[in-house]
């Protein structure tokens, strides 16, 4: 089994070695053929182990490959861990990958970086394998910022554009500042339990619960509290949540099929996915878990906001995706971590489709992104059309699609856990949750119907070129499509309401809300049924309406409606000052600060005062003794004189 | 290996032997000059291989021993041997010297073979150093060693080449000074200069103090330490390339090793007591420096600063025991710290190196390290352009790059001792990415930035292979640090051990002593 796995891996490292280091010589035809081929196997192999636990024949593997260091008598150990979690992550992040590597030879056919671009595709999907399948922290946080990189050197892809280079830097230098909280959290375990390995420290958990740590003195806090909310640091840096966030709408300024992979299907995802593996250790701190739900909440809403005035077709998903990924967080915080990880997968696909859609728009439009300049594409553009009809639908969570089941299990989940209280901000995240619905049902159906309804605003020339993109862009939005709208059909009952993950995910009886719910729940159908029961649904109803009437049928209010709300819309243009407090605040006082060590510490300080200061003094002492030597014998014959008299006086005296 | 072959001398003295040949040789014959150069350098790095592979790993006893009588009327002995921190060190210098051979084959016109003689010289004497168990003899060495880095500043470096040096000089000179009263004392003491009679000898409070006090002058100068690093900036600034890299590469680790050689096994009383004092600055090294870095305007000048941040890891590490021991009542993390430090080390070697390196690859071109007279050097130079990418990325430690092995290592056993030294520590990964990537962004990436950077020509061959193999060795490192570890591991126990048996002549233990 080990070598299967290792395939798995090592597949789509040896494609993005062979595309990036000799992409000249295999050309394009050969980069594209070569790491389709890798990642086309790490998918079936990943299927193949997937396919084992759904039919109960594998177990999961947990071993170890090779120790990378010895310490103080600690191996500290790459190794592997599968199981269900592991799995269906492999999965998604495969067929994912996949999906997205066909489409690109349509969607970069023309750039330069054709070869650079599928090498550095399939190394993010080595590096996000590594991410899931790792057995201990040490390759999880290898794969955590070796995504990071890949991630960097693809938003700077196009690497003479300003934006380019500037949100590259920013995304990294963001998930920094949670990779610094994530590391703490990382040292906080270890020094409790002396290891890496995510089982030898789960085994030690109740002990870390047990022990406090002492920031100033007589101020304790519980240590697993402490580390839980460190690691979580660390996932709001990669998952984007409030107040780290402010990297992902940048992140755009990538190519789309990036943006479908990385910042929406997988790498944001990994926070989600990192949470979920430590259950554990979080469901020891309801501090923590209240911390996350809080969080999760703030972002689930107030960046869905964000999506109702953005024009960029692109950014508008990316807030949409903010706004899921905090859906996901609030899940986690109420303990329904099954939930959490099953809406990641039915996002992956639906959004992932959504950009994909939205990339073979912005290619049949020549590269333009703004949606006040596109309206009834759907016509020239029908098979992107139906996809992205299909791909809205599931993100509204409109009944019987994929993200209908994920979402009101979530919700549900999140409700139930508000009214048991169990953790402090509950109901406030079943708030922004259900308000969130409307919400996001309104921005993904002005988004369909900006772009595909409605006037054609674009101008003459591109009309007339506008034409479906070719079929390696279709097929993998029709493939997408696919698991959108019929995925959570089938695997709702075994992922979220049975024992399908086993122990992968640990949650305590007193935080169980799922396994309460389940009781409840008797099929899909009776799912569907009982969702017209609760709110959620009429929300996303009403959201679509409200769309269709401000955008379709009366599409001067929006403009009117913007003047009268001036103020609230300056403030979600602004996006809530986050960048403005980030540049001008933190980076400009990073770099005053910087500043005034270099000119006033180093170069006034230490070498004005000190060192040429002392030399100075030097240099005026040699002054003073230069006069001393005159050069002039009778002052010397003088100064003898004096010397002998004293020396004299003195033997006398003391003689 | 054949027993009894002084195989150290031999890398000490070849480099040295064939610097003389070098400057017998003189300019007359460029060519001849450097392939002098060159094939002693690989010789000596090869026959460094052998000490790698034959080095006991089970022992933290001294290896590879030569003594003979040296100067027998002060009882100084030409005594030489290794153990699992002198080693890598050496290998590192063994690696590193070649490169810079190649690197300055065709950029030094003026006077190459003796530039090519004063690095040969240099490699030698640093090996004496790493190699040397006799305090006269290691002093000697340490001293002997500023000549040829003065001449290669002095006289191939920039426009302001004669203050760089003097401040060079006068900043190391002082800490060396101090640093020979210390020995002297210790001789005084026990009679002899051998390292393990100044390791066995008994010291009071007061004596322990004093000579903490002047090892610490000359290493905290050397690696260099806040506030005494001011020298290192100017000193890069005006070095060549090749003294650049040699100087940030191996120089720098002269202090880190004086401090395990010298400092804590000879007065770990004083250093337990005074651990604050070198912790503090080696915080204030990674938080201030960092924000110094992130503002220069010169390349080098940048570099040079990102080195003084992370050299504060290599004190820091090196300090970190009784802080670990006072705060959990075990050594437990202690060797980590150390295999941090040491790593550390090793690894900035290759990584600065590296960096120095792609500077000069500029330089040669464009005459300038100013970083705004570059932009879009990606467009013009794609090879070269990676390959300061992924340099950048380790510098910022990047895991799976050797620059994450030592930083990672040092936060895990800092936590041990204080939250809040952890905490300082990490923050380099905030700043360390952020001075770096925006270097990285202003000069590789973005628009051609002006016409010159437009007829930029890509790496030639001989730069290909200098930097591909720095990249080879940062990933191979990064990825499977544990060959490194296992060398160390018996002289790590040995340390921490020598650290945490008090030398006062009373019972007191250094943890006590310390609080």
């Amino acid at each position: 089994m080990q070598a299967t796995y290792l395939t798995i891996i090592l597949a789509p490292l040896v494609a993005a070695a062979l595309a990036g280091l000799a992409g000249r010589l295999i050309g394009r035809i050969g980069a594209h053929t070569v790491t389709i081929l890798g990642v086309g196997l790490s998918c079936v192999l990943s299927v193949g182990v997937l396919k084992g636990f759904v039919d109960g024949t594998a177990t999961p593997f947990n071993g170890p490959l090779y120790t990378w260091l010895v310490t103080d008598g600690v191996h500290m150990q790459i190794g592997l861990l599968v199981d269900q979690l592991t799995a269906m992550m492999m999965v998604v992040v495969t067929f994912v990958s996949l999906m997205v590597h066909i489409y690109t030879i349509g969607y970069m056919h023309e750039d330069p970086g054709y070869q650079r671009f599928f090498s550095y595709i399939s190394l993010f999907t080595f590096s996000m394998l590594m991410l899931v399948m790792s057995n201990n922290f040490l390759q999880l946080f290898f794969g955590w910022e070796a995504v990071g990189l890949v991630s960097y050197l693809l938003i700077g892809f196009w690497y003479t554009r300003p934006t380019a280079i500037f949100a590259n830097m920013k995304a990294f230098l963001v998930n920094r500042v949670g990779d610094f909280g994530f590391l703490l959290g990382i040292a906080v375990l270890f020094h409790f339990t002396g290891t890496l390995d995510y089982a030898e420290v789960f085994a030690k958990a109740d002990y870390i619960a047990g022990q406090s740590v002492q920031f100033v003195s007589g101020e304790t806090w519980n240590a697993m509290t402490v580390a839980c909310i460190l690691l979580f640091v660390g996932a709001m840096g990669k998952s984007a949540q409030v107040p780290l966030h402010v990297w992902l709408p940048d992140s755009m300024e990538g190519p789309t099929p990036i943006s479908a992979l990385i910042h929406a299907a997988t790498m944001v995802t990994a926070g989600i996915f990192m949470v979920a593996r430590m259950s554990p250790l979080f469901e020891l701190s309801t501090t923590a878990l209240s911390f996350v739900i809080v969080i999760g909440a703030t972002t689930a809403l107030f960046m869905g906001f964000l999506g109702l005035v953005n024009n960029d077709i692109k950014r508008v998903v990316a807030y949409s995706t903010l706004s899921q990924l905090g859906y996901m967080t609030v899940a986690l915080g109420a303990s329904a971590y099954a939930a959490g990880v099953f809406h990641l997968m039915t996002h992956a696909f639906f959004k992932a489709l959504l950009f994909l859609a939205a990339g073979s728009v912005i290619m049949a439009m020549h590269h333009e992104q703004d949606m006040r300049n596109m309206g009834g594409l759907r016509k020239y553009l029908p098979i992107t059309y139906w996809t992205c009809l299909l791909g809205s639908l599931a993100l509204i969570g409109f009944p019987g699609f994929s993200g209908f089941f994920s979402k009101d299990a979530l919700i549900e989940a999140v409700h139930l856990a508000a009214e048991k209280g169990q953790v402090a901000g509950a109901g406030y995240a079943y708030f922004c949750v259900l308000a969130g619905v409307f919400i996001t049902a309104l921005y993904s159906f002005r988004l369909v119907f900006m772009t595909f309804h409605g006037q054609e605003r674009m101008d003459e020339h591109t009309r007339e070129h506008l034409h479906e993109s070719p079929w390696v862009v279709t097929v993998p939005l029709v493939l997408l499509a696919i698991p959108s709208v019929v995925i959570g059909w089938f695997t709702v009952g075994p992922m979220v309401f049975g024992h399908w993950f086993g122990g992968s995910l640990h949650v305590a009886e007193a935080h169980d809300v799922l396994g309460e719910l389940s009781g409840e729940f008797h099929g899909p159908g009776s799912f569907v049924v009982h969702a017209f029961s609760g709110p959620a649904v009429y929300l996303a109803l009403a959201g679509v309406a409200t769309a269709w009437f401000l955008f379709l049928k009366r599409p001067d209010l929006p403009a009117a409606l913007r003047v009268k709300l001036s103020g609230l819309v300056r403030v979600l243009e602004n996006k809530y000052y986050f960048d403005w407090f980030n540049e001008h605040v933190l980076a400009a006082g990073a770099k005053a600060i910087g500043r005034i060590f270099w000119k006033g510490g180093d170069e006034m300080l230490i070498d004005g005062a000190l060192v040429n200061g002392s030399a100075r003094t030097v240099g005026w002492l040699s002054g003073v003794a230069r006069h001393l030597q005159s050069g002039l014998v009778s002052h010397y014959a003088f100064a003898m004189i004096i010397g002998l008299s004293a020396l004299v006086a003195y033997t006398l005296l003391h003689g | 290996m054949l027993p009894g072959v002084p195989l150290l001398s031999f890398i000490i003295w070849l480099p040295v032997f064939a610097g003389l040949v070098c400057l017998f040789i003189g300019d007359k014959s460029p060519r001849a000059g450097r392939w002098v150069a060159m094939v002693a350098t690989l010789t000596t790095f090869a026959l460094s291989l052998p000490l790698w592979a034959d080095f006991d790993r089970s022992t933290a006893a001294m290896q590879f021993v030569e003594r003979l009588p040296w100067i027998g009327a002060i009882n100084a002995w030409y005594h030489l041997g290794i153990d699992g921190f002198s080693l890598p060190l050496i290998v590192l210098t063994t690696f590193i010297t070649p490169l810079v051979v190649v690197a300055g084959w065709r950029v030094i016109e003026d006077r190459p073979a003796q530039y090519m003689a004063a690095f040969l010289m240099l490699e030698g004497l640093m090996i004496g150093v790493f190699a040397a168990l006799d305090g006269m003899l290691f002093y000697v060495f340490w001293e002997a060693m500023l000549i040829p880095m003065f001449l290669i500043i002095g006289i191939w470096g920039g426009a302001r080449r004669v203050y760089a040096t003097i401040k060079f000089f006068l900043y190391t000179f002082l800490g060396s000074v101090l640093m020979l009263v210390a020995l002297v004392y210790l001789y005084l003491k026990t009679g002899t200069y051998d390292l393990q009679d100044f390791y066995a000898v008994q010291l009071t409070h007061t004596e322990q103090l004093c000579i903490f006090l002047a090892f610490f002058a000359a290493f905290a100068v050397k690696i260099p330490m806040v506030p005494v690093h001011t020298w290192l900036p100017d000193a890069h600034v005006e070095a060549p390339t090749g003294g650049s890299v040699i100087l940030a590469a191996i120089m720098l680790k002269l202090g880190g090793y004086g401090f395990i050689r010298f400092a804590l096994p000879i007065t770990p009383d004083a250093a337990a007591e005074l651990d604050w004092l070198v912790i503090s600055l080696s915080l204030v090294a990674v938080a201030y420096i960092g924000l110094v870095a992130l503002v220069q305007q010169d390349m080098k000048k940048l570099i040079a600063y990102s080195s003084i941040a992370h050299m504060g890891f290599v004190t820091l590490g090196l300090f970190l025991t009784w802080g670990i021991f006072r705060n959990t009542g075990s050594l437990e993390g202690a060797g980590t710290a150390i295999n941090g430090a040491m790593i550390q080390m090793v690894s900035h070697g290759l990584i600065s190196g590296a960096m120095f390196l792609c500077v000069g690859v500029m330089y040669d071109r464009l005459h300038t390290r100013e970083i705004s007279a570059y932009g879009g050097v990606i467009n013009t130079m794609p090879k070269f352009g990676a390959f300061m990418v992924l340099f950048a990325m380790a510098n910022a430690g990047l895991p799976g790059t050797s620059g994450f092995v030592g930083e990672f290592l040092v936060i895990l056993a800092s936590y041990k001792a204080n939250f809040w030294f952890a905490f300082v520590a990490a923050l380099t990964l905030i700043f360390g990415a952020a001075y770096t990537l925006w270097l990285v962004k202003r000069v590789i990436f973005g628009e051609v930035g002006n016409d010159s950077v437009g007829a930029m020509k890509d790496l030639s061959p001989r730069e290909f292979s200098v930097l591909g193999i720095l990249a080879v060795a940062v990933l191979a490192l990064g990825v499977y640090p544990k060959p490194l570890t296992d060398v160390m591991a018996p002289s790590v126990q040995l340390l921490v051990q020598q650290m945490t048996t008090t030398k006062l002549p009373t019972s007191l233990s250094p943890m006590e002593n310390a609080e």
